[in-house]
């Protein structure tokens, strides 16, 4: 099962590398990463999906939570949580398509970010699902370019609270 | 404050930290804390090889409980030092290495002698520094020696850049750490603590599987208390040896591949299995699935991760085992009439397998057993030594036939199984601890890869004493060739080697050459007692090998016993 884990780190140059190493050199698998820095300038946070049965996922939070310079590990897929993916895709847009793609944009609450000659760039946020589903339509158009920033997420605010 | 340079900085802040005793080899870049050191009150012992200098220290941790501290250079200095952290690793040894560096100005653009030190170590430290900046230097020192001492101890790497040793700072001593993503959890959880005991009071056949970290945590006497008052046998991993006393009615002696008939079938049979600061390694529990198959589970353990990673247990308590076992002590009953009986039943029963199949070899007055020579080592030292070993069939007979009594008297590399390990560590553990008997259980294998230790030895006049089990083979691998690979001796026999009674005087030494079984004892007790180092090639039977074994992957209660004896222990149900 995939599991989203947002893990808080110093923000010392070395870290990610020890993360990375600790998932390579377990043989434990990482699907996509994302790193920024926090509120609080030292801190960093990661967001690792990986993916794996309980017991390496147990091993991996524990793993990770015996790095010195991880402050924080809270595998968010056991709770409640958001989580977004940001993605750029360019599109060939001959003149009669663009229309097309302009609604495509339109229906998934996407902005066109650049315009060439012969294509269109559409900046698209969602959950996975949402951007799998975009790519899905756009395909047949002719997808040229993509990226994406891999996942964020975030546990829900406690309703309690 | 007083204006100081990094490298005065950082010997300062060793000495602080109660450093009194370093290895390591100087070079290019330390050129500067080797001039201060040259002034300080650190005892600087200068081995022939990087790799020494890391096995001593871990050889000198393991025998006094402090941190072991080693230096060398950058580039090649650094990188000999990989095996001896990684060896540490393993095991969890509290050590400091510090290499030296290139200049921050040059590091990355593949300068003289650089290497990523930091980048290399990674994986087999505990934590690791890059000092970029002089002001860091005090608090790195400081936080290293916190991190490599305390949870689970481990080797922390400082990499010191030469421009940051020579770089000046008013500099004031730092007291405290703090770091934010590192809290040991010290104390069990009582809940935790309450079902353990409850446990383990209903228990008709309870076992302790003891490991290294009851010797690491200093809680010999609460498990001793544990065991004898609720008649529990004890069975240790190679590195817990020692932990419980080997000579008394409860103890098992060591369990797995080359354990005894009785610890594998106590561990097959139990209902309960209490492991104290033990890992499940491989070794210990051959086929994971067959391994205490019918017990219920309780692992004390300092390191979250070490729980549920090979074996899901029913009680994991996260803690230190000294305090664990403390509070665990506080909240068990003892055993009532009823509950005494059958307690000494099962002792009964563990007694009669000690007695059915004891640790054993055929005895010979034409040839020296290997097993004989540590027999002897044990007697004419009264068990009172401390033993390093090699790795391979040394290590394994020295386990089996020497009684440890106390912590701390066994230094193996149990983890990794490093050759060469046995005499640089037998070299630190005697600078710890110099009214002791040290002594190095060796194969004429692995004695070859760190023997330039020996001029060390000589040199600091430190009488450690080398007993090689010399069968002109690399034993253990030879052994599973005869085993499992029909005798096929594939590059395994050492055709040439040395004269180690005259390499040994080459190195200013003394040697012995033992041919015969009844020189053993003589030749012992001249070379235990004189105040040289020795060397005593005990020409041994070349193709002994070590029983029992189970077969790699096996159930650990399937043992060969002997040449030509299998015997599969058949599991009782549990009354």
């Amino acid at each position: 099962m995939k599991h989203t884990i947002s893990v808080m780190v110093e923000n010392k140059f070395g870290v990610l590398a020890r993360v990375a190493g600790l998932f390579s050199g377990r043989g434990y698998n990482i699907e996509s990463l994302c790193v920024a820095p926090m509120m609080d300038p030292s801190v960093s946070v990661m967001t690792i999906v990986t993916q794996g049965d309980d017991r390496v996922i147990e091993q991996v939070t524990k793993q990770l939570n015996k790095l010195i310079d991880v402050i924080k590990v809270i595998d968010v897929t056991e709770s409640d949580y958001i989580d977004r993916e940001l993605m750029l895709v360019r599109v060939s847009a001959e003149r009669e398509k663009r229309d097309e793609i302009m609604r495509v944009a339109q229906i998934f609450k996407s902005r066109v970010v650049d315009v060439g000659p012969k294509t269109l760039t559409l900046e698209v946020t969602g959950t996975d699902d949402k951007l799998d589903a975009v790519l899905r339509i756009l395909r047949p158009l002719g997808i040229r370019e993509l990226v994406r920033s891999g996942k964020v997420a975030m546990l829900r605010a406690d309703p309690r609270k | 404050m007083t204006d100081m340079s990094g490298a005065e900085i950082l010997v300062d802040s060793l000495e602080r930290e109660g450093v009194d005793v370093m290895f390591g080899y100087p070079g290019g870049v330390l050129l500067g804390i080797f001039d201060v050191l040259f002034d300080s009150e650190i005892n600087f012992i200068l081995t022939r090889h990087e790799q020494g200098a890391s096995h001593a220290a871990d050889g000198y941790a393991r025998s006094t409980g402090k941190t072991g501290v080693c230096l060398a250079t950058s580039g090649p200095g650094a990188t000999n030092l990989v095996t001896g952290i990684a060896t540490a690793y393993m095991d969890s040894v509290p050590m400091v290495a510090m290499t030296g560096q290139v200049p921050t100005s040059m590091i990355g653009g593949d300068a003289f002698q650089e290497a990523d030190i930091v980048g290399i170590t990674r994986p087999i430290t505990k934590h690791s520094y890059l000092v970029k900046d002089v002001r860091d230097l005090a608090r790195t020192v400081k936080e290293a020696f916190h991190i490599a001492s305390t949870g689970r101890p481990g080797p922390v790497l400082i990499d010191l850049p030469k421009d940051v040793m020579a770089a000046r700072m008013k500099h004031a001593p730092i007291d405290g750490v703090e770091l934010r993503g590192y809290k040991p959890t010290l104390d069990g959880n009582p809940k935790q603590i309450e079902r353990a005991a409850k446990a383990i009071e209903k228990a008709n056949q309870p076992v302790i599987y003891a490991g290294g970290g009851v010797n690491i945590s200093g809680a010999s006497e609460e498990m001793f208390k544990l065991a004898q008052s609720q008649r529990v046998p004890v069975t240790m991993t190679l590195l817990g040896m020692g932990c419980f006393p080997g000579s008394h009615e409860l103890s098992l002696g060591m369990l797995g591949m080359h354990g005894t008939y009785a610890a594998n079938m106590a561990i097959s049979d139990c209902d309960v299995l209490i492991a104290i600061g033990a890992r499940f390694d491989d070794r210990v529990t051959g086929k994971i699935q067959e391994f205490a198959p019918n017990a219920r589970i309780i692992h004390i353990d300092i390191d979250p991760s070490a729980i549920s990673k090979n074996v899901s247990v029913h009680i994991p308590i996260v803690g230190d085992v000294k305090r664990v076992l403390t509070e665990l002590l506080k909240k068990i009953k003892a055993p009532d009439d009823v509950k005494k009986k059958t307690r000494e039943k099962w002792v009964g029963q563990v007694k009669e397998w000690k007695t059915e199949h004891p640790l054993a070899y055929e005895k010979s007055d034409s040839v020296i057993k290997p097993q004989f020579v540590v027999e002897k080592i044990y007697e004419v030292t009264g068990g009172d030594a401390i033993i390093c070993t090699e790795v391979g069939q040394n290590q394994m007979w020295a386990a089996q036939f020497y009684k440890f009594e106390k912590s701390r008297r066994f230094l193996s590399s149990g983890g990794l199984g490093t050759m060469g390990y046995g005499l640089p560590a037998a070299i630190g553990a005697k600078m710890g601890n110099p009214d002791a008997t040290v002594i190095d259980i060796a194969g004429d294998g692995s004695f070859q890869m760190n023997v330039q230790e020996l001029a060390t030895a000589a040199q600091h006049c430190l009488p450690v004493k080398v007993a090689i089990l010399n069968n002109q083979f690399l034993g253990m691998v030879r052994q599973w060739q005869d085993m499992f690979f029909n005798k096929r001796y594939s590059h395994t026999c050492l055709a040439v080697e040395p004269d180690f009674k005259a390499l040994a005087e080459a190195y200013g030494a003394r040697g012995y050459l033992v041919t015969d079984p009844k020189d053993v004892v003589p030749v012992l007790e001249e070379a235990l007692f004189s105040p040289e180092p020795c060397v005593m090639d005990f020409r041994v039977d070349r193709e002994e090998n070590v029983y029992p074994m189970v077969p790699a992957g096996e159930a650990i209660r399937n043992m060969i016993l002997g040449p030509e004896k299998k015997k599969t222990g058949k599991l009782r149900a549990v009354k």
